[in-house]
Parts: C-alpha cells; sequence; structure tokens
C-alpha cells in the first residue's frame, strides 16, 4: 500500500478534526482528566452513530472492515487533543481479541455491541511482577468442574475503572490463557489505580472468580500468541495516538518560539533553539512513517511483520514523543512547568504512553528477537 | 492497473533472462558502480550490462526517449526499481551526471542543452564532476570567488575549486563563477558547463584521514568556456545552483541505503561477541544495533513516503533536507558501531594482524565523518528546515549572511 492517505481517509481526517474541535477540545479533555471520570458514555455512543467504532470490525459483526489505517487517522487526530474515550481498550484491545479468539457465540453477543458504543472492555494482562513482560503471568486459573477458578492480581489496567468487561490473562493448565469475563461480578475487585496522565487505570483483583470454559478466548496452549497479536493492536493504535500527541506538542512550542519575545526579538530567531527545533520536527516525519506502515502491517496475515513493524514503531514513538515533551518544557521556560499550562498535560501523558505495553528498550529488544538477534 | 501488471511481468523476465549473474550481488563501495566517462575501463560483464540497458533506455529509466532514456512513467518506474531490488541487481549506471546535471538540465537547460549533453550521459560516455566548493566558500556558498570575464563569445575562468568529487576522473564539470562583483554576492553568480580537457584546468587529488583521494582541488587559468554553456542566465546561476542541490540531498540520502550491512552488523557482532541462544551475547552492542535499524527502516520509509507522495501529485516540500540529514549520519552511526563491535581489531592501518574486512570498516568510519560536511552540513540542513519548513524568524543581526548560505554543495 502507497504511504500516503487515500481521499476517504483525508475525509475522515477532516470529520475527525472538526468533532474534535466542537465536541471534544482539548479543554474537555482536560476536565475528564481532572475530574477522573474516565470518558462520557454520551460522547461515545456519538462517536459510535458515526460508525467510528467498526472501522476494524467485520462488516458481518456490524463493522466497516475498512481497516486499520482508518483508524490511525482518527487516533491520531484524537491524540493531538488527548481525547481520552476508550478505543485503544475496546476497539483495539477488546474487539481484536474477541474477532481473533472469540467463539462464534463470543463474537455474536461482544461485537455488535463494542461497535453500537453498548459496551467498554478492558485487557488485563500486567502484572506486579512482570514489567513489561507479557508471559510473566502469575494469576492462575485452577480446573474446577467444567470451568475454571481464577486467582491474582492485574496492574495498570487501561480503562479498567470504566470497562463492562475483562479481558483476563491466567495461567490455566495448558499454559497462558485468557478469560472474557464480567467486570461486574462477585470475585473481581476494581481500585482506581491514580497515574500522572489522570486517565483511566485499574488494579483489578480476582478473588475466586468462577467462569465457565466457554468464557475461553483463543484455542488450549495458543493464549500466548494470541495476546501477543492483540497487543500489537492495541500498540500500534497507540502509536497513532502517540503521533497525534507529539504533532500537537510541537506546534504549540513552534507557536510559542515565535511569538515569545526575549532581547527584544522572537525567541525563535536563536539558532540554538531553531537547530533543536529542526531536529524534532525530523523525528515527527521519521515516527510518521513508521506509524502509518505498522497500521498497513497489522491488515496483512504475516504476524511476524506485523510485529516488528510494531515494535519499530512504538521504540520510535516512545522516544520521540518523550523527546518533543521535553524539549517543549524547556523552550517554554517557567511557564511550561505550572499547571495551568498545556503543556505539562502532553508531557505527562507521553510518559505513560512510552511505557503502555513496553517502553522502547522493550520494543528494541523485541525487534531484535524477531529479527533473530 | 493491468497495464502495470503486465510490464511488471514483462520487466521482471527481461531482468532475469538479460542480467550477468555477477551483476546480481550487492556493491560493497561505490568504487564498484559503474560511473561511466572516458577516462575509466569496466569488466566485460558491467559493459555488456550496461549496454543492454542503454539500448532500452534503462540506465535513465523516466528520461524522455528523445535523449536516450527510457520514457517511463513514474510508476512504471518504481516498478522497475523494485524488481531491480527484488533480484539485488546493481544499476547499470551511476554517477553526477545521471542524478545531478541530468534532472537539472531536463527542468532548467535550453533544448540545444540538453540535446549536447544529455545523450552522453544516458550512454555512460561522459562522467561530470560538481565544481563549487571554494577554499573560502563552503558553508557560506555565495561568497564564491572564481572569476569568469567575458571576451568574445568565451568566458575566461580564473580562480580555483576544492572538494570536488572525483575530479580526476571527470570529463565535464559543471561550475559555478562569478560574472559580477558588484551588489548582492547571490546575485553575480552563473552556472557554466565546463570540458576538463579545456587548456587551462588542472586537478589535485586531496588525501584524506582514510587514506582515500575521492576529492580533488581544481585549477583555472585562463580557461576558456564558450558563452553558450551558461545554463539559464548570466548572473542567474544561484537559482539553478540551489535547485541542483535538492537533486544532489537526494542522492545523498539514497547513497547511504546499503541493504546488506543489517546483516553484516549482525554477523560481526556474533563473530566477535558470541551467541548467547541465539542473541548478540553483548546486550549494550545488542541494543545499539536494534536502536540503528529501527532508525534506518523509519528514514527508508519516510522516502518511500515521499516517492508515493510525488507520485499521488503532492507538491514537494524539503524533504531532501530531512534524507540528507538522517541518512548521514546514520552512516556515521552505523561505521562507529561496527568499530566498536570489533574492538581493538578497529584500529588497524595496514599490514600483519588485521583481516581486510577490519582494515575496510575503520577505513569507512575515517570516511564517514565527511558525510555530514559535503553536500552541505549537517547545520546547513537544520536551517534550512528551520526556516524554509518552520518558518522561524530571522535573527536581526544574522538575517544577512544566512541568505548567502549554500545549503550544499
Amino acid at each position: 500500500m502507497d504511504l500516503v492517505l487515500t481521499e476517504e481517509q483525508s475525509m475522515l481526517q477532516k470529520a475527525a478534526r472538526d468533532f474534535v474541535a466542537s465536541r471534544t477540545p482539548l479543554a474537555r479533555n482536560r476536565k475528564i482528566i481532572e475530574n477522573g471520570d474516565g470518558f462520557s458514555r454520551e460522547t461515545w455512543q456519538e462517536m459510535a452513530k458515526l460508525g467510528w467504532l467498526g472501522l476494524t470490525v467485520k462488516e458481518e459483526h456490524g463493522g466497516s472492515g475498512l481497516g486499520h489505517r482508518f483508524l490511525m487517522v482518527l487516533l491520531e487526530e484524537l491524540g493531538r487533543a488527548l481525547v481520552p474515550e476508550p478505543f485503544l481498550s475496546t476497539v483495539l484491545l477488546g474487539a481484536t481479541a474477541i474477532e481473533l479468539g472469540g467463539s462464534k457465540a463470543q463474537r455474536a453477543l461482544h461485537l455488535p455491541a463494542i461497535v453500537a458504543g453498548e459496551r467498554i472492555v478492558a485487557l488485563a494482562y500486567q502484572e506486579r511482577s512482570g514489567r513489561h513482560e507479557r508471559g510473566a503471568v502469575d494469576t492462575l486459573a485452577f480446573a474446577a468442574g467444567a470451568g475454571y477458578v481464577l486467582r491474582g492480581e492485574k496492574v495498570h489496567v487501561t480503562d479498567g475503572t470504566i470497562a463492562d468487561w475483562l479481558i483476563v490473562s491466567a495461567r490455566a493448565p495448558d499454559g497462558v490463557a485468557l478469560f472474557l469475563v464480567p467486570a461486574k461480578t462477585k470475585g473481581v475487585h476494581v481500585v482506581r489505580q491514580d497515574r500522572i496522565d489522570g486517565r483511566s487505570s485499574a488494579i483489578v483483583q480476582l478473588d475466586g472468580l468462577a467462569v465457565d470454559a466457554s468464557a475461553r478466548l483463543g484455542a488450549p496452549g495458543r493464549g500466548l500468541p494470541l495476546l501477543e497479536r492483540v497487543l500489537d493492536a492495541g500498540t500500534v493504535g497507540l502509536t497513532a495516538e502517540m503521533l497525534g500527541g507529539m504533532l500537537a506538542t510541537f506546534a504549540m512550542t513552534l507557536d510559542y518560539l515565535k511569538t515569545r519575545v526575549q532581547f527584544g526579538v522572537p525567541i525563535g530567531s536563536f539558532q540554538a533553539l531553531q537547530h533543536r527545533a529542526a531536529r524534532l520536527y525530523v523525528e515527527t516525519e521519521l515516527a510518521r512513517s513508521a506509524v502509518m506502515h505498522a497500521h498497513d502491517a497489522l491488515d496483512e496475515v504475516d504476524a511476524s511483520a506485523a510485529a516488528r513493524a510494531a515494535s519499530v514503531a512504538k521504540a520510535k514513538c516512545s522516544d520521540a514523543f518523550l523527546l518533543v515533551a521535553h524539549e517543549a518544557v524547556q523552550m517554554h521556560g517557567g511557564i511550561g512547568m505550572t499547571e495551568e499550562h498545556d503543556v505539562g498535560v502532553y508531557l505527562k501523558r507521553a510518559r505513560v504512553a512510552e511505557m503502555t505495553f513496553g517502553d522502547a528498550a522493550y520494543h528494541r529488544d523485541r525487534f531484535a528477537r524477531v529479527g533473530g538477534f | 492497473m493491468a497495464d502495470l501488471e503486465t510490464f511488471r511481468e514483462e520487466t521482471r523476465a527481461w531482468l532475469v533472462a538479460n542480467a550477468p549473474p555477477s551483476m546480481r550481488t550487492p556493491v560493497k563501495t561505490s568504487d564498484e558502480l559503474c560511473w561511466g566517462g572516458k577516462k575509466s575501463t569496466y569488466p566485460a560483464d558491467v559493459k555488456r550490462w550496461l549496454d543492454l540497458n542503454i539500448e532500452r533506455g534503462w540506465t535513465a529509466p523516466s528520461w524522455p526517449r528523445a535523449y536516450g532514456g527510457g520514457g517511463l512513467s513514474k510508476a512504471e518506474a518504481k516498478i522497475l526499481a523494485e524488481e531491480m531490488s527484488a533480484l539485488s541487481l546493481r544499476p547499470p549506471l551511476f554517477g553526477f551526471g545521471l542524478t545531478m546535471i541530468g534532472p537539472l538540465l531536463l527542468q532548467e537547460g535550453s533544448d540545444a542543452l540538453k540535446a549536447e549533453h544529455l545523450p552522453p550521459i544516458v550512454k555512460g560516455e561522459v562522467r561530470w564532476c560538481q565544481g563549487y566548493s571554494e577554499p573560502g566558500a563552503g558553508s557560506d556558498l555565495a561568497s564564491l570567488q572564481t572569476k569568469a570575464i567575458r571576451d568574445g563569445d568565451d568566458y575566461v575562468l580564473d580562480g580555483s575549486k576544492i572538494w570536488t568529487s572525483y575530479a580526476e576522473k571527470a570529463d565535464w564539470m559543471f561550475i559555478l563563477v562569478r560574472t559580477d562583483l558588484h551588489g548582492r554576492k547571490q546575485d553575480g553568480i552563473t552556472f557554466l558547463l565546463m570540458d576538463m580537457a579545456t587548456p587551462g584546468v588542472s586537478v589535485r587529488p586531496i588525501r584524506l584521514i582514510s587514506g582515500a583521494s575521492p576529492f580533488c582541488e581544481t585549477f583555472l587559468e585562463a580557461a576558456r568556456v564558450p558563452v553558450k554553456n551558461v545554463v539559464g542566465q548570466e548572473n542567474h546561476g544561484w537559482a539553478i545552483a540551489r535547485a541542483l542541490l535538492a537533486h544532489e540531498r537526494t542522492m545523498i540520502g539514497d547513497l547511504f541505503k546499503e541493504r546488506d550491512d543489517a546483516s553484516r552488523l549482525v554477523a560481526t557482532a556474533r563473530e566477535h561477541l558470541g551467541d548467547d541462544g541465539g542473541k548478540v551475547a553483548d546486550p549494550v552492542l545488542r541494543d545499539r544495533i536494534a536502536a540503528l535499524e529501527i532508525d534506518q527502516i523509519c528514514l527508508d520509509l519516510t522516502m518511500q513516503r515521499a516517492k508515493d507522495g510525488a507520485k499521488a501529485g503532492h507538491k514537494p516540500g524539503h524533504e531532501s533536507s530531512i534524507f540528507k540529514l538522517v541518512g548521514t549520519e546514520l552512516n556515521q552511526r552505523r561505521r562507529d558501531l561496527m568499530c566498536a563491535i570489533l574492538g581493538p581489531q578497529a584500529l588497524g592501518w595496514e599490514g600483519e594482524g588485521f583481516e581486510p574486512e577490519e582494515l575496510k570498516a575503520t577505513r569507512d568510519w575515517l570516511r564517514s565523518r565527511a558525510n555530514t560536511i559535503e553536500g552541505g552540513t549537517s547545520e546547513i540542513q537544520l536551517n534550512i528546515i528551520a526556516k524554509r519548513v518552520l518558518a522561524l524568524p530571522d535573527g536581526a543581526s544574522a538575517a544577512e549572511p544566512r541568505r548567502g548560505q549554500r545549503e550544499g554543495g
């Protein structure tokens, strides 16, 4: 696929830009972040009506199946304004896991509901001891009768406080397995985990949660490859959001360089700052190429090529977004350190996004592993 | 689309049937490429591959057929490039004629100049060099002093050029000269085409820290160049010079895409650092290799994106400055990393105790330090991005000298 937007993708870009400006501008999103609300169900349903939640879901389940490139265009625009609505957890992680690993019944039950904006799904895979490792699973799934009993604790569950359903990884007798379970049920305790970016994140305690065997996603013994594939989709979607975030941070900084006057001239006339700004611009251009390619790779059959492209994009965007945000604070000077100014909100999001689904070092290691060195 | 698929199949079939097997191995240095010109000879396979391509116009696939080019559309030229790359085929011909002065003449040249100079480039008969920098005019290129004084139908040239790549092997030079000493320094510059066999032209190679001599000094003493060899108009050469630099930067960015190097770094690392369950045993150097390859992929994709954008009709911006800046820095990182992997074996100059590829790695590292200086320093590329792309303001005191910057060369 050519690395340019098609006419339809450009139209979606414009629609998303207009929507963000009128319905979810940065000021609105800051309020949600500061109040700890997670999202607005009403706005989420508006997005559903626009068809945005079904861009990557097949038509038979109520989606349009247009593909990940469309989702990239959308997520970049949402990322520019730090829109907190749960695309990553529900549309990328949730719907992908159910589409790839769900039974016919699970797909029919959940996918149309997700596309309609009626169901929020979160993926609980990370544990305290595991850092970024996907296979470090201490949560256990004991065989009990026709089903399992789950015990353990999950952390950093993105959108965990607002989820209606959870996908939980646990170690079953046949290896790591994924279970799709309702969030509000006996044996599940969800505690808000307050992080620097103010978005929804939770600790999920599984205290003797009894589930039926039909709650499993994916074939026995294939839980980990499924989890990797699902996380690739989430990772790639996150990089589109990060691209939007770094572009907004850079635009804000560039504007400041042109308007802030010191020594009688705009500070952007100083070569020391010009060269640093030029470097940041170059990083955003390199990041965009990697993000675009990674979205295209998700729609191809080759899982290892998709994994490689996802790790390239996440390694690049993790470093680039943080660099841009750090430099943005420095170039803004004192005002950039205040809570009132927007630049700090982006800096905090850059740090959380960097650590989500594995940081740059993790993805360089993964890139090397996939590449056989 | 069906036509393009047919073109792809026919192209692949022709390449497979006609390319000599020795042309299906990647070149290790640019010296192994066929640069053409009257002063070089080439092995039989290289010559044969060149002749076959000349016949089809595929030494310059997208140039008009009238000048011996292939007359291919952008989409067809892309397919040809993809098929050549899929077969690891070497380009039949390379050089500043094809990458710099040719594209410039197609853009800016008169019909007479195009008819005279393009066909010999396509056929590999004439090799070109670039006469831009002078001892006193490096990054501040517009301050160049080589004089050209009108005398009848000729200009008489006096002065010297420096850092002229491969001047000793070139047949012709495109050269910037000063034809007006008054007014703004950018306004008195003329762009000329000069035969290197002109009496009064002499060349001296410059030895570099790497031991190689790819650059020369070129001396001009009362060298007579016909007025008809002006590209554009007298005193309006600065705009032409800048247009050419965009071609140069893209070429330099492309030059450093050495596809075989990813596996070479890893193979060398395994050999020198050991293997730990499939991983390169040294975790720090392994991380540096991964970081480098990831950045290389990002640059390759960005160049691809620019090409796809051009094909879709987007107006080109200043991407070539990104390619030049990032491509040269990646090459330096690659050479530096190779030395780190080799350890003390990277210290050899010649003789006993070092393998030939170790000696080459060391020389490559030394040579690579020039990458961010030649063709417009990295700092100049950053200036271009800051001014032209980001529209950052000129400093009051720095405004005048900045407008004279060379932006390359």
